[in-house]
């Protein structure tokens, strides 16, 4: 069985999206999905799937396992920013910083982060390089 | 509105202590500043004690010790800055009329190893996304990126800082390093290697404020007067992706201000004084980037202008504007809940020129910066 790291984050597809929410009133754009707007404060944003393409704007690698993480080390982590204006905090599945540079095009996958005690794949969402 | 004075100040060491509890701390540290401030039991009416990890009631634990309670003791949490939350707190009812003396303190006992924070949640945890230092090194590498700013920038931040701690006794390290002995320490998070990153350390400080149109209750052992012009804890404002409130998304744009920035707007116009009348400042060193983006944040030079700063000399002990003469964060190593008070501290002593080899010479205006998780981020100006 395959379980998401937590529901309401991501769809597990062949082409997986971020689930995000966009403000009715300012047009700001959240991940994940708020119940207020992160900039306006007007409640109940409507909910939108987001961009799966982006471009890379900040990276860096874990080299040790930080509390309550039970996946491989090192593991790429960075920030990706989306079409629609939202710059979004991902773990990369590339973890040798120096085989990224600003600006490469970056496309959202679906990762397995380790096996849990019922012996299920836990996955989360990464954005892993993607050709130009 | 009344003045505020500092009129004690007390510390326990930065360091790692075993056998040495948070309240054993805390006793230290509060019966120095009170000692100074020549003030005893019924002498103050209420206490602000700031602590992250301390526990529940960990002010009274330290006051019963004392054997001085009866009046309000309140704990505050925010973070890095819960030192220059207690202080905003406990300057504010003075200035209310609402007290004549305060005892403001924090103490802290950090657990080893990378901070596990109650703020993440589980699964930010098991997805890796609640790494504290790939925080750190990814606002390194956008300072990089904006700035200018190379490894070498970074370590000779760790070496200006080290060098100054080499003169303050109650630094974790007062030993100097190098920058070739910096670079070659392991790499942590890019750009960040394990000697530009601050210890989670154990320690306590602490201060008397008064009101400062009142005598001094001590009648000779009162030093130098310096005076609180302002102490101000701000929150963030949404937009920054990697703000100290460690969203998971953020705005494509640079144009919301830091909580840092908002904190020492309001300080300055509080105090009546900017940037350029500054003569000693103690900012936020976590990280060696994090002492830089400080100084652009705080406005000590224009936007993207911390690594012709440093390189000027100019914040090193002897320049134009020392930053961290006591070592900063780097040297002394950061108890989350004392740092504040530990920078306030110094810059008292640093004002009424007690501070020997690391002294600033002729310093009458000072600056403290703390910010962390939250946001938070405390500003607070001393004049004497």
């Amino acid at each position: 069985m395959r379980v998401m790291v937590r529901d309401g984050l991501f769809t597990d597809a062949e082409e997986p999206a971020l689930l995000g929410s966009q403000c009715a009133a300012c047009g700001s754009v959240h991940f994940p999905r708020a119940e207020a707007c992160t900039y306006c404060a007007t409640e109940d944003p409507d909910p939108v799937e987001l961009s799966g393409s982006g471009t890379l704007w900040a990276w860096t690698a874990v080299t040790a396992p930080p509390p309550g993480y039970q996946g491989e080390v090192p593991y790429g982590v960075g920030v990706v920013e989306l079409p629609e204006g939202v710059r979004v905090i991902t773990r990369l599945t590339e973890s040798d910083p120096g085989a990224l540079a600003a600006g490469q095009p970056m496309a959202l996958r679906v990762v397995t982060l380790h096996r849990d005690d019922d012996g299920n794949d836990v996955v989360t969402y990464a954005f892993a390089p993607a050709p130009s | 509105m009344s003045g505020v004075a500092i009129t004690g100040v007390g510390m326990h060491p930065f360091g790692r202590f075993d056998g040495v509890s948070t309240t054993d701390m805390g006793v230290a540290a509060v019966r120095a500043a009170l000692r100074e401030a020549g003030v005893g039991k019924g002498g103050f009416q209420a206490a602000f004690c700031g602590t992250a990890y301390g526990g529940v009631a960990t002010g009274h634990k330290v006051l019963s010790r004392l054997g001085m309670t009866g009046m309000p003791i309140v704990d505050v949490e925010a973070g890095c800055a819960s030192g220059g939350a207690a202080l905003m707190l406990a300057a504010a009812a003075i200035r209310a009329g609402q007290y004549d003396t305060v005892v403001v303190f924090g103490t802290e006992k950090m657990p080893k190893g990378i901070i596990r924070s109650s703020f993440f949640e589980p699964w930010q945890e098991q997805a890796g996304l609640a790494a504290t230092p790939a925080f750190f090194g990814l606002r390194a590498q956008r300072l990089c990126l904006a700035s200018g700013v190379t490894k070498d920038h970074l370590a000779r931040v760790v070496v200006k800082n080290r060098r100054h701690g080499k003169a303050n006794p109650d630094a974790m390290y007062q030993k100097e390093t190098t920058v070739e002995e910096v670079l070659a320490s392991r790499v942590v998070c890019e750009p960040l290697h394990l000697f530009m990153l601050c210890s989670p350390n154990e320690g306590a400080a602490a201060l008397v404020l008064r009101r400062a149109d009142l005598p001094s209750p001590s009648v000779n052992v009162t030093p130098i007067p310096v005076t609180l012009a302002a102490a101000v804890l701000r929150s963030h404002i949404p937009g920054p992706v990697l703000s100290e409130s460690t969203p998971l998304a953020g705005l494509s744009h640079d144009e919301v201000p830091a909580p840092t920035t908002l904190a020492a707007t309001d300080a300055y116009e509080e105090a009546g004084v900017g940037p350029s009348d500054l003569d000693v400042v103690e900012c936020q060193d976590t990280d060696a980037a994090r002492e830089l983006l400080s100084c652009e944040e705080l406005g000590l030079c224009e936007p993207g202008g911390s690594a012709a700063l440093l390189s000027s000399g100019a914040t090193a002990l002897g320049g134009r504007l020392p930053v961290n003469p006591s070592g900063g964060l780097l040297s002394k190593g950061e108890p989350l809940g004392a740092s504040a008070l530990g920078q306030v501290v110094e810059l008292v002593r640093q004002l009424r020129g007690e501070c020997g080899p690391r002294q600033v010479e002729g310093a009458r205006v000072a600056l403290s910066h703390t910010v962390g998780r939250g946001a938070n981020a405390g500003v607070v100006i001393l004049k004497r």
